[in-house]
């Protein structure tokens, strides 16, 4: 316990500050806004609806100490009932359609839906075939679309921040 | 083992290339008796596809290839065209059963008397459709079809259906669990819900973009595979890349090792309750992805191995700075270690959990990093002697118990055995060009490639047309082999260790859904 203790504080806090889509934003003013949007923090539903995996390499690294994206006031649940936003990443498959458009219907309103990833927006490499369906606006509606292979960390914190920020017609 | 002196009747062909190998046509009862030669020497197989030659008046082909210790043997085998059939190899190699399933749903190649299920195949194509074939339409109609799972039956058994989409942020799958209480009777896996038509897609591709989607077969091992491909095309095309070239590549594979390790290690440490393991080793790992970034603008240098070489060169200050990086992690891994192993809480729960024995191991025939953490020292890196590797000593690092545990104490080991040959490569990298121009193709020829992934060993086979397109291309997962082992490994653990065990394993659905 004490060699932990010890390596705890030897690393002290890395966290960064959010590179929010404006640099003079600061982290409150963020939750201010997460909160004037849904009422409390942001919670987000990951499908990997036919990823290379990539994608979701990088959806881990928001969650190390460097980004701290629940620090920020967003966090991963386990269940698209308790979530606001969906982040998809894709091609979606056919054998994962189906269970895409059941996690998104499960999904309370208001809900954001954020596209990761050139697969997620078009298909990327995979393109459409007899197998897969292309990008997940091809399943089901998408509010932002994360380009890259695969989105930076900070790439994907814009691309939610920007999903926040979206004027919607029904809140 | 000396495949050639016991089958003195059969032709072997030697293959060009990197990986050492040989090509054998066999008829049916040769094919059984090879690969129950192989099973006795523990040689094992490593993936079976079919090829629809009938624009060729050829019918069809099936390939099986086969890991003889220090060489790859592909047996081809031609089937009739209005009955593609062969004899069922899962009688020899328990995970022939689902390769051979993948061989049915895609091109449409019967083994007899086994399992005839899909496995790839869900609803996005009907039964009587086969993707790979040339005649296959585009666009074929969906098909939705019940799932036979076998059940269990007794007082107070009740099943747990969990996935496609899982509670985490990892890949699509289906686990069906049998329990009683808490205890695990048995686990059904069911795949294929990544199935995005890779073998397809690679279809007239030309052989230098076909880089770009190997390395998305399995996006955590874009290094691995795209090396595999390059030299299976380097192979089928007569080319050999620089001594620089093929050095930078072990860097990035070593260097994808460690990346891979640390985030599982971290992982490990937080599904057993110890949160702090995750922040130290995601840091670490973070800290390694933005060394990267320094040296080849990317976190994730996907796209740097290109057949015929490397996209990206080293220069000495680069070099300097992937030394640093991985020295630093060197001194925190250590300390981190010892924290790990001392810590009873986290031992406990590692410790006995979804053990594979050696023997079970060694029956079901997994590979890599879990077959290491079972008392199998298969390594290719050592066995196929593959430059840069064949000139340096890797020691391979093997555990006996086959439970969490030694997957763990496997990844720490490997980790350090990384860290130290990139030292070794980078330090002094020798000279040469970054890429060189690939050679003359014979249209068909097949080439050959794999390498030792952070998982295990990943094959690529291709063959080419005379202007550089991909004819056809099978890539190939160790997952397929070690799928079958987690079943094995959860029996009569409790559902919430489920979690553990297959992270321990980390086994990918995109490189086996293809």
């Amino acid at each position: 316990m004490w060699r932990l203790l010890q390596q705890i504080r030897r690393v002290g806090l890395a966290s960064e500050p959010v590179p929010a889509p404006d640099p003079s934003m600061l982290q409150h003013e963020l939750h201010e806004e997460i909160r004037r949007a849904f009422g409390r923090a942001l919670a987000i539903r990951q499908v990997d609806a036919g990823s290379c995996n990539g994608c979701e390499l990088e959806i881990h690294a928001l969650s190390n100490p460097y980004y701290n994206l629940e620090g920020s006031g967003i966090r991963f649940v386990a269940s698209p009932r308790h979530a606001d936003a969906l982040l998809v990443t894709g091609p979606v498959s056919k054998h994962m359609a189906e269970a895409l458009r059941r996690t998104y219907n499960a999904t309370p309103e208001p809900k954001l839906v954020i596209a990761v990833g050139d697969c997620g927006a078009c298909g990327g490499v995979f393109g459409e075939s007899y197998a897969s369906l292309g990008g997940v606006a091809n399943v089901i509606p998408v509010d932002v679309i994360v380009p890259g292979c695969p989105p930076t960390p900070t790439a994907l914190l814009q691309g939610i921040l920007a999903a926040i920020r979206k004027p919607r017609a029904s809140v | 083992m000396k495949m050639r002196e016991q089958f003195p009747d059969l032709v072997f062909q030697s293959l060009p290339g990197a990986l050492p190998g040989a090509r054998i046509e066999a008829t049916p009862m040769q094919l059984m008796a090879l690969c129950r030669r192989v099973r006795e020497s523990s040689g094992r197989l490593v993936t079976i596809w079919g090829e629809d030659l009938r624009d060729e008046a050829l019918g069809f082909r099936l390939c099986i290839a086969l890991d003889c210790n220090d060489e790859l043997i592909v047996v081809e085998l031609r089937l009739d065209p209005e009955n593609p059939a062969y004899p069922n190899l899962a009688e020899i190699f328990p995970s022939a059963g689902r390769l051979q399933r993948a061989a049915f749903d895609l091109v449409g190649l019967r083994a007899l008397g086994g399992d005839t299920r899909p496995w790839l195949r869900h609803s996005a194509w009907p039964a009587d459709v086969f993707p790979l074939r040339h005649d296959a339409p585009a666009s074929p109609p969906e098909a939705p079809a019940e799932y036979a799972f076998v059940r269990v039956e007794g007082d107070g058994v009740h099943e747990i259906p969990v996935g496609p989409v899982h509670a985490g942020i990892i890949e699509p799958g289906h686990f069906r669990f049998s329990v009683v209480g808490e205890k695990v009777l048995r686990l059904e896996e069911r795949l294929g819900y990544a199935h995005k038509g890779i073998e397809k897609r690679f279809e007239g591709l030309p052989a230098m973009a076909g880089a770009r989607l190997a390395a998305r077969v399995s996006g955590d091992s874009a290094v691995a595979y795209s090396w595999a491909y390059a030299m299976a095309v380097e192979a089928a095309s007569g080319t050999t890349p620089s001594a620089r070239a093929l050095t930078l590549r072990a860097v990035l594979l070593e260097r994808e090792r460690l990346a891979n390790h640390l985030g599982d290690i971290g992982a490990l440490g937080n599904d057993a309750g110890l949160a702090f393991g995750l922040a130290q080793f995601s840091r670490l790992k973070e800290d390694l992805l933005r060394a990267n970034v320094a040296v080849w603008a990317q976190r994730y240098p996907m796209d740097a191995i290109v057949p015929g070489g490397v996209a990206a060169d080293v220069k000495a200050d680069a070099a300097r700075t992937l030394i640093a990086n991985q020295d630093a992690i060197a001194v925190e891994l250590e300390r981190l270690r010892e924290i790990y192993d001392n810590h009873a809480g986290l031992q406990d729960r590692f410790m006995d959990a979804g053990c594979v024995s050696p023997e079970l191991g060694a029956q079901l025939g997994i590979v890599g990093l879990a077959a290491r953490a079972s008392g199998n020292a298969r390594d290719w890196r050592n066995a196929m002697r593959i430059a840069p590797y064949a000139r340096e000593s890797c020691p391979v690092v093997v555990r006996p118990q086959g439970d969490v545990a030694a997957r763990v104490a496997v990844r720490f080991d490997e980790a350090v055995v990384s860290i130290a040959l990139c030292r070794g490569w980078l330090a002094a990298l020798p000279a040469g060009d970054l890429s060189v121009p690939l050679g003359q193709v014979a249209t068909g020829a097949l080439g050959i490639g794999g390498v030792e992934g952070w998982r295990g060993p990943v094959f690529v086979a291709v063959r080419l047309d005379a202007d550089g397109r991909v004819r056809r291309c099978h890539p190939h997962d160790p997952s397929w082999h070690n799928w079958p082992a987690l079943e094995h490994a959860i029996i009569d653990n409790i559902v919430p260790d489920f979690p553990l065990i297959n992270k321990s394993f980390n086994l990918s659905y995109s490189g086996s859904d293809l």
